[in-house]
């Protein structure tokens, strides 16, 4: 049941590729979507037994129910997209994103580190061609800057992977990079082999989910790219790499190391959000803000997991939240760049009279991911503070707030004189059509009642991955 | 059989220093390619004759040694370019930094905490070596070829630590990392066809477009 997650969304990209008419390829993006979704949801709930490779823990449950809503979206999205982008053809796109969403899945639910790897290194080279798919100079050069440095960081991940499997060498049994087992024996590992392999996978990883000062490729592949590919990227593809940074994160709590695991990771975590603040501050291109954002929210979710406790709880909740918060953003700002043919604040203004409903969206997500109430980012950003204070760390609290609220004005100042304001020329190209709004409106309306309530499922899945991060041994 | 062992790597170590210090593309990537179907020995002659060790074997000679320069061959073949590499520093001085990064690895080698001392005693210092040198083609290049060439030098020397495993990474694992690989350097190789075209040349400093 586990691998039809992935064996469908292949079947269908081979599909596509022999299907002549233009329309119906674009519409098998939302049937493997829903597919998916629904799928996701019958093996939630049926609880299978997690195998030797394939497997469901409550993080891989959390990450991949997050994925398939964004991708559902994202999927609907493409069809009105992929309709205005005739010219361009859809031959190339719709197989890359169907082997992307096969890729990604196969990465959530692996439970054997080496397939993980495989897996995270297939979404990178599938989502080469993606981020080219408006072939002009900007956009190779953002690919090829995206191929190069993503694959050297994967490459680091897997010496990281080695180094973890040697440090099993010295003891008696067969060693296996299987997550299970390597849980198990975690208290024989070889210490220096096991900490140098957790580095390596972080930075590995981390270049892949966009971690300063490994980020940057990020603005370029995500301002560069069709607006549903930085959706799928950012949204998806980087809570993939943190799950798979997560695993490591797990070993190292398993082997009692969990101190140095989250230390690494709060540097990390502030040093992200100090980049991210910095450079969003006069940012005049709105999806390279969208960027710096997603450099600022993985910096979030890396430090919450880095404090413990009550933060890794929000960190989780964060994880949530910002995939789908980015996804909306990343759509409508989509939109906005089409309607203006620019996404820079020299041409972009008063989007709110010419795009009322585009703008509106892209507005009120601004809100909702800079963590206004009474949206889901509130909530957790919130629940992370606590956490800081509960671990006793008043100073990085402060700093926490400082950069936040650094990172609201800036990201403000920009959305504001994009969306408020004169509209310099009345655009009859493009007006807000069904399938470009509803989408990103429906993600937002989902991110709001994450902020309001929170269902008792889901909190005891967050409960339970954090008490998959932290094994008290 | 220590001895055929050390014979591959210092022949491997040797060739980091030719790839570093030559001007000609193509000879750098027949270097490469030489590399890996050297290394692709590795596994059989640590680990002697098993199902593992003759696959792993016989599928790294095969791509690293055959389908992923034939690759880059054509790939340099579409887009006309044989000119010399054109490096940011002199090639004397990759060369000198390439020995002191050698040399940095067997010293840094010596004080790991390594488990069959014997056995690993030239393999990681060589993996070592030959990482840091491909860290070393990808930093000081020009061309966005030679830095497929590094990346390749990059895997190569974390095959070398990989032989150190066994059977941690089962075969069907192995394959698929190959394959990676493989798709990897053909999807850059599309993409610096499209370089070229574009820019009409694949030097890297004129992606200089994205930036702040």
């Amino acid at each position: 049941m586990l691998i039809s997650l992935i064996l469908i969304p292949v079947c269908l990209a081979a599909l596509s590729l022999v299907l002549p008419w233009h329309q119906l390829r674009s519409w098998l993006l939302p049937t493997a979507g829903m597919i998916q979704l629904v799928l996701a949801v019958l093996v939630v709930l049926a609880k299978p037994q997690a195998g030797e490779w394939i497997g469901l823990d409550a993080l891989s449950t959390l990450v991949l129910l997050v994925t398939s809503i964004l991708y559902l979206g994202c999927a609907f999205y493409a069809v009105d997209y992929l309709a205005l982008r005739q010219d361009r053809g859809n031959r190339i796109i719709v197989p890359c994103l169907l082997v992307f969403l096969a890729a990604m899945s196969l990465a959530i639910i692996s439970r054997h580190l080496g397939l993980m790897w495989v897996a995270v290194e297939t979404t990178t080279i599938v989502s080469a061609p993606l981020i080219y798919y408006n072939r002009n100079r900007l956009s190779i050069e953002a690919t090829w800057k995206y191929l190069l440095l993503c694959s050297v960081g994967i490459a680091l991940a897997m010496l990281g992977i080695m180094f973890v499997a040697y440090s099993a060498v010295g003891g008696q049994a067969e060693v296996s990079l299987q997550l299970d087992w390597l849980l198990d024996t975690a208290p024989q590992l070889s210490k220096p082999w096991l900490h140098a392999g957790f580095i390596f996978l972080l930075v590995g990883y981390g270049t892949k989910m966009g971690l300063a000062p490994l980020h940057s490729w990020k603005p370029d592949a995500y301002a560069e790219s069709p607006a549903l590919v930085g959706a799928l990227l950012a949204g998806g593809l980087t809570t993939v790499s943190f799950l798979a940074i997560l695993r490591g994160v797990q070993v190292m709590s398993a082997a009692g190391d969990l101190i140095m695991a989250q230390q690494a990771l709060m540097g990390l975590g502030l040093f992200s959000m100090l980049i991210a603040a910095i450079f969003m501050v006069r940012q005049p291109d709105i999806k390279r803000m969208l960027a710096y954002s997603s450099v600022e929210h993985m910096g979030i979710l890396a430090l919450g997991v880095g404090i413990g406790g009550l933060a890794t709880f929000g960190a989780l909740l964060h994880l949530a939240n910002n995939a789908l918060t980015k996804g909306c953003l990343f759509l409508t700002a989509g939109n906005i760049q089409r309607s203006y043919a620019s996404k820079n604040l020299r041409e972009v203004r008063g989007a709110l009279s010419c795009l009322p409903l585009s703008a509106g969206i892209f507005l009120t997500g601004f809100l909702a991911i800079t963590g206004a109430p009474p949206f889901g980012p509130f909530l957790s950003e919130f629940t992370i503070l606590r956490g800081i204070f509960a671990g006793g760390h008043p100073w990085i609290a402060a700093a926490f707030l400082i950069l936040l609220a650094t990172i609201f004005i800036g990201m403000g100042a920009t959305v504001l004189s994009a969306t408020q304001g004169e509209s310099p020329q009345v655009s009859a190209q493009f007006r807000d059509r069904l399938l470009l709004v509803a989408p990103p409106l429906l993600l937002l309306a989902l991110v709001l009642c994450l902020g309001i309530y929170m269902p008792d499922p889901l909190k005891e899945l967050l409960d339970a991955g954090v008490a998959l991060l932290e094994v008290t041994s | 059989m220590t001895d055929i062992n050390s014979i591959i790597l210092l022949v491997v170590i040797l060739l980091n220093f030719f790839i570093l210090g030559s001007a000609r593309l193509v000879a750098c990537i027949r270097a490469v390619a030489l590399q890996g179907a050297l290394l692709a020995l590795l596994p059989v002659i640590v680990h002697g004759f098993s199902l593992h060790s003759l696959g792993l074997a016989g599928g790294a000679f095969l791509f690293k040694g055959g389908l992923i320069p034939w690759l880059l061959l054509r790939a340099i073949r579409e887009v006309r370019i044989r000119r010399e590499v054109e490096p940011l520093i002199s090639l004397v001085a990759t060369l000198f930094l390439g020995a002191m990064a050698t040399v940095a690895a067997f010293l840094f080698a010596d004080q790991l905490p390594l488990i069959h001392a014997s056995q690993a005693g030239v393999l990681v210092p060589a993996s070592l070596a030959t990482m840091l040198a491909g860290f070393l083609l990808l930093m000081t290049r020009r061309k966005a070829i030679t830095q497929v060439v590094g990346y390749l030098m990059l895997e190569n020397g974390i095959f070398i630590f990989g032989v150190l495993l066994s059977t941690a990474m089962p075969l069907v694992v192995e394959a698929a990392i190959l394959l990676d690989l493989l798709v990897a350097v053909f999807v850059m190789g599309i993409v610096l066809n499209h370089v070229n075209r574009e820019f009409s040349s694949i030097n890297i400093e004129r992606l200089s477009a994205l930036k702040e």
